[in-house]
């Protein structure tokens, strides 16, 4: 029976039904009122760890890190849910959580913490994240990740994971036009950027919220500030789209006149 | 003198992919425009039909091939692309962002010291020096960035340049690299012709709202006809189907769904922002998030029960109020005709 160490790589990102802005912060571009946006944990690396917990349940011994990037006051604040949906042990890094850091950054700051974990087997590592974000969406900090941890047996865009009896992976990964790549990996070590994968969103449970708890608490105290090197990376402007449109309401016509309107516009 | 790497891989029967053929246009721009030379690396099991489809671009051609590079996997990838950024000592590597590289281009920036910037929209000389723009936050927020590491990695997302076309006959220069992996490919998986749904390359983007599920007029849902007046029109039109993220994520309330909808299908905040000339919205009744996954679509319009929808003032071009059953009844009725 194959026995895993799951990290999942995943940090915050406004609530996707706040409206964002731009605005010039005294090392770059940054979200106006950041810290008082409400955040949430960023929508992908969430199936990664729900993804992760599934498959720590199936096979005894395996372990779940959720290794995060951001700032601690709001990690407490994202983690008081996170806790409550699937058992996890946390390492928090006590850094920004911005779209506009450099993900080569970010990637560094991650392996360095994946490293620092006390009893991570690298053998049996299975390094999880989302394979986009909506902060940076660069989907380029995992492989990064994996890359300085020497993982180079890579995934990305996973919507399936399967294990098999002889401990191989066979991974299904998204690909253009609606379809997945199979592929057969001989077994740990591997990274998967996760799509949405197939489970839904557990339910609360306070009682893994408890439990989760009485070591993130600690975690977030014992946060490490993150150092975000010197990247280079300069941007000369960051703008709303200015594209407002002049929409054109078709009211009280009927449905034969609009179909013959859609029609002739669809063949244009 | 600088060095631009366009940098390709062929897709399943030898070609150059349409964003291969996209990017290269960008870099042939941008070398232009600082002055540098173009080189092109090329990844597949064999590269020569794919150089002298664009041997016009006056680049020096670089290949790495072989069958184990014919398949899509991180490792021989990763391991490829390197070989072909230090053959050429590359300053700038412009390349699509396709499935297969935007996998293993990351690796890459790491191996050879340099930075990657994923999913831009485009890359253009100023002052001599590159700049790349990009969306941040989904696609809410544009911004324009540089930066003086190299080699600097942009990967360009499709539909934002014109295709390259010029062909000829390119020398090519064979570069070696490792192709061990403990991976192997075992197929592409999707939908039978007739099923499959989603067209990256449709001129219109058809968009299915939650609307559909929900009770009409006489009090019943409706979700089997709407699967037929769905299908029909994308039948007749050979449009790409789209849904919001509320459409798809019904079947996990325990409400019926249209059963050939899945998170593939979901544009939006946590889905897709495809490119596709023209889109038609229905039943969708989204705010910002919503809209986000129509940031890139050119002439948008709507069909909606309410007139002050807030997805469609000020989104889509033209909103028609009405049933979107009966409308859309009618326009597949017409298309017949």
């Amino acid at each position: 029976m194959s026995e895993f160490h799951i990290v999942v790589c995943g940090s915050i990102v406004p609530d996707p039904l706040q409206t964002l802005e731009p605005m010039q912060g005294p090392t770059g571009p940054a979200l106006k009122n950041e810290m008082m946006l409400p955040a949430v944990l960023d929508p992908w690396a969430g199936h990664a760890l729900f993804e992760a917990a599934e498959l720590a349940k199936k096979y005894a011994g395996s372990k779940v890190w959720l290794v995060t990037l951001g700032p601690k006051a709001k990690l407490q604040q994202v983690m008081m849910n996170v806790a409550q949906k699937v058992p996890f042990e946390v390492v928090c890094v006590d850094g920004p959580a911005s779209g506009f850091d450099d993900s080569f950054e970010v990637a560094r700051v991650l392996s360095e913490a994946v490293e620092g974990i006390d009893g991570l087997d690298k053998g049996k590592l299975l390094l999880f994240g989302g394979w986009q974000s909506a902060s940076r969406g660069s989907g380029a900090v995992m492989q990064m990740v994996g890359e300085r941890l020497g993982v180079t047996e890579q995934f990305q865009g996973v919507d399936k994971l399967v294990v098999g009896d002889d401990g191989s992976l066979e991974v299904l990964e998204r690909v253009e036009g609606g379809a997945w790549q199979a592929s057969v990996c001989e077994g740990a070590p591997a990274v998967f950027g996760w799509a949405t994968g197939e489970l839904p969103e557990p339910p609360n449970n306070p009682q893994v919220g408890m439990q989760n708890m009485r070591l993130i608490m600690p975690a977030l105290q014992q946060a490490k500030p993150a150092d975000m090197g010197s990247s280079s990376l300069s941007f000369a402007s960051v703008e709303l789209p200015a594209q407002r449109r002049e929409t054109r309401i078709v009211k009280d016509a009927s449905v034969e006149d609009i179909a013959r309107e859609i029609v002739e516009w669809v063949q244009s | 003198m600088s060095t631009i790497l366009y940098l390709a891989h062929t897709e399943a029967d030898g070609t150059l992919g349409r964003n291969a053929l996209e990017a290269l246009t960008a870099a042939k721009a941008l070398a232009d425009g600082m002055g540098a030379e173009l080189a092109a690396g090329i990844v597949g099991e064999d590269v020569q039909a794919a150089a002298d489809s664009v041997a016009g671009c006056g680049a020096k051609f670089y290949g790495v091939s072989g069958p184990e590079f014919g398949q899509s996997r991180y490792a021989s990838d990763v391991n490829a692309c390197e070989a072909l950024v230090k053959a050429c000592g590359a300053d700038v590597v412009v390349a699509p962002a396709t499935a297969r590289f935007s996998r293993s281009l990351p690796g890459v920036a790491v191996r050879v010291d340099g930075r990657v910037d994923t999913h831009c929209s485009a890359v253009s000389a100023k002052d001599g020096k590159p700049v790349a723009e990009r969306w941040f936050y989904r696609q809410r927020m544009k911004g324009e960035l540089s930066r003086d590491e190299r080699p600097w990695i942009v990967t360009l997302s499709p539909g934002c340049y014109e295709q390259f076309g010029e062909s000829g006959s390119a020398e090519v220069e064979s570069v070696s690299a490792e192709s061990a992996s403990r991976t192997k490919v075992t197929g592409i998986k999707s939908p039978d012709v007739d099923e499959q749904t989603i067209r990256p390359d449709a001129s219109m983007l058809f968009v299915t709202g939650a609307g559909w599920t929900k009770k009409q007029g006489d009090g019943q849902t409706h979700v089997k006809q709407a699967e037929g007046v769905i299908l029909d029109f994308l039948t007749k039109t050979k449009s790409s189907l789209g849904s919001s993220k509320s459409l798809v994520d019904i079947s996990g309330e325990g409400h019926e769904v249209i059963s050939f909808l899945t998170h593939l299908h979901q544009v939006g905040q946590t889905g897709s922002t495809p490119r596709h000339p023209k889109g038609l919205a229905t039943c969708c009744h989204g705010e910002e998030p919503h809209v986000v996954g129509w940031r890139f679509i050119k002439d948008r319009r709507a069909i909606n029960t309410d007139a002050s929808c807030g997805w469609a003032q000020g989104k889509a071009d033209v909103l028609y109020v009405g049933d979107a059953f009966a409308i859309m009844e009618k326009v597949n009725e017409l298309l017949n005709g």
